[in-house]
């Protein structure tokens, strides 16, 4: 059993309050192990809630540095922070919210050389990359480690959350087979996306991180959950695993990570 | 209430800890303990003995006994559940 602190006890109070969580559950987010690929508008809210829930250590990847037209949704970085790295940014706000939470910034781009080294020190995923590259190369890693993870994705009012147990559950490439050709579906920067929505999803897949470290409730699995913030309605739609899927079929194609052209692999000096 | 008779494994001062905290720690002390062990808690009267009272039940736990004592305060008995 985790031996709590009285200050963590308080801390925590409204966590351990919680039946589903309790005492147990909050030992097991101290101990817990979360990586969030990316500190943008999905990985900031993200990595500030399971900070805030007292998990033990956050990765964080990510290979940029912050800019002024981040501000406005990447809730992890302030104004004083342009032109730091993100993940040196990352590390300053989650210390100051929580030194019980330890950071690990990983500052580099995930990609096919360098994606299962890294995720395979965690117990879940918290997939807030920001293009399709990545997030089919964060599923078939996850896919490929049986590493549980959660899939967002925003534009616009609009975004998209799953979760993914693999094996068990629904993949990303259940659904999606490739990304779409480039240019056909336009990203953040050319179509703009609300803050606040890219909020909401980061929130969700923050709290569907925490049920699966504590065993709370129904995770968001073998289900597409889509949200639309102009109409303010939500909207399930049921999947179901694919047995002709590449990468978690009966017999997958697809049995390491690799870069969709474009990609880049890079690390920040 | 019940007034079941049973020697608690273990004993809980909590007068002068208010909610919610007081049901904070009764739970440190519930996840210490097997299935069946009893604890027995001391709280102040009003809300800290009917809110900790009420919780008891939802957390699947039994309340076998609750009396006042002599100076105003509370004992409460509590079988750990599931």
């Amino acid at each position: 059993m985790f031996d709590f602190t009285d200050e963590q006890l308080h801390r925590y109070s409204r966590n351990i309050l919680l039946r589903e969580i309790g005492v147990e559950g909050q030992a097991r987010l101290c101990n817990a192990r979360v990586l969030v690929v990316g500190a943008g508008g999905l990985g900031s809210p993200a990595a500030i809630y399971l900070a805030a829930a007292g998990v033990g250590t956050i990765g964080i990847v990510d290979h940029d540095r912050v800019d002024v037209t981040n501000l406005q949704r990447q809730i992890l970085h302030a104004t004083v922070d342009i032109g730091r790295s993100k993940v040196d940014s990352a590390a300053e706000t989650i210390g100051a919210l929580n030194p019980d939470t330890r950071l690990e910034p990983i500052n580099m781009t995930l990609c096919a050389e360098n994606v299962l080294k890294i995720i395979s020190d965690y117990d879940f995923v918290v997939d807030g990359t920001d293009n399709f590259s990545a997030k089919f190369l964060v599923n078939d890693a996850c896919v490929i480690m049986n590493i549980p993870f959660s899939h967002g994705g925003v534009l616009g009012f609009t975004g998209q959350a799953m979760t993914v147990i693999p094996g068990r559950s629904a993949c990303y490439r259940c659904i999606f087979r490739q990304p779409p050709p480039t240019g056909a579906v336009a990203t953040c920067s050319e179509a703009g996306v609300l803050g606040s929505v890219a909020g909401m999803l980061g929130t969700l897949q923050a709290t569907e991180a925490l049920k699966y470290l504590t065993g709370a409730g129904q995770l968001l699995t073998d289900t597409l959950l889509r949200f639309d913030a102009l109409a303010m309605r939500f909207r399930t739609v049921p999947l179901t695993r694919q047995d002709d899927c590449p990468v978690c079929g009966k017999k997958p194609s697809i049995n390491e990570p690799f870069d969709y052209e474009g990609a880049d692999c890079r690390m920040e000096e | 209430m019940t007034g079941e008779s049973c020697p608690p494994d273990v004993q809980k001062n909590l007068i002068g800890i208010g909610c919610p905290m007081n049901m904070v720690y009764a739970k440190v002390e519930l996840a210490k303990l097997r299935e069946g062990q009893v604890l027995e808690l001391i709280l102040d009267a009003g809300a800290p003995v009917i809110n900790v009272s009420r919780s008891i039940g939802r957390e699947g736990h039994t309340l076998l006994k609750k009396i006042q004592l002599q100076d105003k305060s509370w004992s409460l008995l509590i079988r750990k559940g599931r």
